[in-house]
């Protein structure tokens, strides 16, 4: 394995970049969550960590963090080695975790306090920087109440601000908006955006392919531990076979497969059919000239069509090329795993 | 500008003791601002003195000492122990929470969140046991032998808490979830209370639990509570109870630690 010392480790990818990862593995007993894995995210960008649950999303951060240490592999934040200089590290970097962490017995206030003696500020300056906070995240009216009481949104916003008491200059948000209505998704993707603005280096890990496509300059595709695919938005949707789909949904759901054979031969990419709604997808370059084919073929075999539009690929159809499988069908099993581990409120150790 | 002044020993040791507060203050707040928390570990004791004294009392025979002078010097032992089962169970949430996450993430001491939450608990054994002797002595208990023992059998009490504390914490770090912290405190909490000479002489009990009350460590602190309040031979308890306190801390102080270095 790579056990480079600093001096002969590739200088540049580690100094050039704000967020490196080389070779990084880890298992839990005999589950492998991450599998070799290579990143790198240039300082004042955002990147975001895409992939279902499971995929080794937050054994990624927890490592970066400096929570948990590698099996093999290194990794470095601002050319700091999280496992040799950890305590260096811990002095950069920013966390807002899976589930808010935040003292429900304190105020939002107290609560940012507490971090910011942590931080070994003084006093008054950790008081200066709570009610700062307090004021940006839209807190300030709820400052002296307990955080038992605030909602979902509101802890999500007090834990981000606990992570930025010190402006680390890089900032780890592990599934910031899991559990969010839209509107508070909204408010907190606003709020990550002015951090980047302002030169925050923002990694970030998402189920969510449209909060990855809002945010992210850079989305790298992780699955089974290891990272399948990375380039912007753009790119991994072009790569998945054309730059826009022909999607038609069927007056008769059982034709799915039919329609799949018959346009089988026109399309650049691969046909995706969901039989549960009737929909078939092709993706295609350069539309127009092969809609008016399908329509044609499809005309001919006395198939009946409740719908057909040309539609932008999402994030989804490229996890989906990408991997065989949609993101929300392993994600939406593991979801429910969760919801079940919440409920029981057992610690969370998952990869 | 705090990286360089960290490596200095003179500030590292300022800021373990700086981390130290915050974080016991934390607790401190939060046992205050949970009133079942505070309720179940007043109440619930002072009722308990109540009972044993009132039903069980006049059944137990001690000697000719009236049982209140028999019981409270052990009840402020056991309270500090069945105090100690909190320790897990705050630690066992702060873990299912993420906050031992944060703390592990920040720049912070890495020893104070143990030490801080130690700490707050020790304040909360004080507390108790202050309480326990002002309720024992509105229903007749009196100390018998001078105002010094008597300070120093209600810091002993605190002392045998403090060390439990690590044993607790030990565990809270240990297991999966709250519930199984919660009931852990009671495999070990109730056998080395009850077969103690905290509620009768353990001339009473079968030879084969007597064994194993002579050298339980409740027992020891017990009787050596006992004689700094009311008076007798203190030497042998004194040395087998400080040689359990200093025993226990030796074992889980390290061990505790440790486990929360290397949180999975």
């Amino acid at each position: 394995m790579a056990e480079d010392s600093p001096a002969t480790a590739p200088l540049n990818k580690v100094s050039d970049a704000a967020i490196s990862a080389q070779g990084l593995s880890k298992k839990f007993g005999k589950v492998t969550a991450l599998n070799n894995l290579d990143l790198a995210v240039s300082p004042g960008t955002i990147m975001a960590l895409l992939g279902p649950n499971g995929a080794g999303k937050t054994t990624f951060v927890r490592i970066l963090t400096t929570l948990l240490s590698p099996d093999a592999g290194q990794a470095w934040v601002l050319g700091y080695n999280v496992v040799r200089d950890a305590a260096k590290v811990r002095t950069l970097i920013g966390l807002a975790g899976q589930y808010p962490a935040v003292d429900e017995n304190l105020t939002g206030r107290e609560n940012l306090e507490m971090v910011g003696r942590l931080y070994h500020l003084p006093g008054q300056e950790a008081r200066r920087r709570a009610n700062e906070l307090l004021e940006g995240f839209d807190l300030a009216g709820a400052a002296n109440r307990r955080a038992k009481v605030y909602s979902g949104g509101m802890r999500r916003r007090l834990d981000l601000a606990a992570s930025l008491v010190a402006k680390p200059p890089v900032l780890f948000l592990d599934e910031p908006t899991a559990g969010l209505d839209p509107r508070s998704r909204l408010g907190l993707w606003e709020i990550i955006e002015k951090l980047v603005k302002e030169g925050t280096t923002v990694l970030l890990t998402t189920q969510y392919l449209e909060e990855a496509d809002r945010l992210a300059g850079h989305i790298a595709v992780l699955d089974n531990g290891s990272i399948i695919e990375q380039g912007t938005a753009e790119y991994l949707k072009k790569c998945c076979g054309g730059d826009v789909l022909i999607q038609v949904r069927l007056a008769d759901r059982s034709q799915t497969e039919l329609v799949s054979q018959i346009l089988g031969t026109l399309g650049d990419g691969k046909i995706r059919t969901t039989p549960e709604t009737g929909e078939v997808s092709l993706p295609v370059v350069g539309g127009t000239s092969i809609l008016a084919e399908v329509v044609r073929r499809l005309d001919a075999s006395g198939v009946v069509l409740a719908d057909i539009a040309l539609r932008q690929p999402t994030l989804d159809d490229v996890f989906l090329s990408l991997t065989g499988h949609t993101v929300e069908s392993s994600a939406q099993s593991s979801a429910k795993a969760k919801d079940a581990e919440v409920s029981k409120r057992k610690p969370r150790r998952g990869l | 500008m705090m990286d360089a002044k960290a490596s200095l020993p003179a500030y590292r040791f300022v800021w373990n003791f700086s981390d130290t507060i915050v974080i016991a203050w934390r607790n401190v707040l939060r046992f205050i601002r949970l009133p079942q928390l505070l309720v179940f570990s007043t109440i619930q004791p002072v009722m308990l003195l109540l009972l044993f004294n009132y039903v069980f009392g006049g059944a137990i025979g001690t000697g000719g000492l009236k049982y209140i002078q028999y019981l409270l010097p052990g009840f402020l032992v056991q309270i500090v122990v069945f105090g100690s089962s909190q320790t897990s169970v705050g630690l066992a949430e702060d873990l299912s929470r993420g906050m031992i996450d944060r703390f592990r993430s920040l720049p912070m001491a890495r020893a104070a969140v143990l030490a801080g939450r130690t700490l707050a608990d020790t304040l909360r054994y004080t507390f108790l046991v202050l309480l326990m002797i002002g309720v024992g002595y509105a229903i007749g208990f009196r100390f018998h032998n001078g105002v010094a023992p008597a300070i120093a059998a209600a810091a002993l009490a605190v002392l045998f808490g403090f060390a439990f504390t690590w044993l607790s914490a030990f565990i809270g770090m240990s297991v999966k979830d709250v519930e199984t912290a919660q009931v852990a405190g009671f495999v070990w909490i109730f056998p080395i209370v009850f077969a103690s000479s905290m509620f009768v002489p353990i001339a009473t009990m079968p030879g084969w639990l007597q064994a194993f009350a002579k050298i339980n460590p409740v027992t020891v602190t017990t009787d050596t509570v006992r004689a700094l309040a009311l008076g007798g031979g203190i030497i042998d308890p004194l040395w087998k109870s400080l040689a359990w306190i200093g025993g226990l801390l030796l074992v889980f102080l390290p061990l505790a630690v440790r486990r929360y270095r290397r949180i999975p």
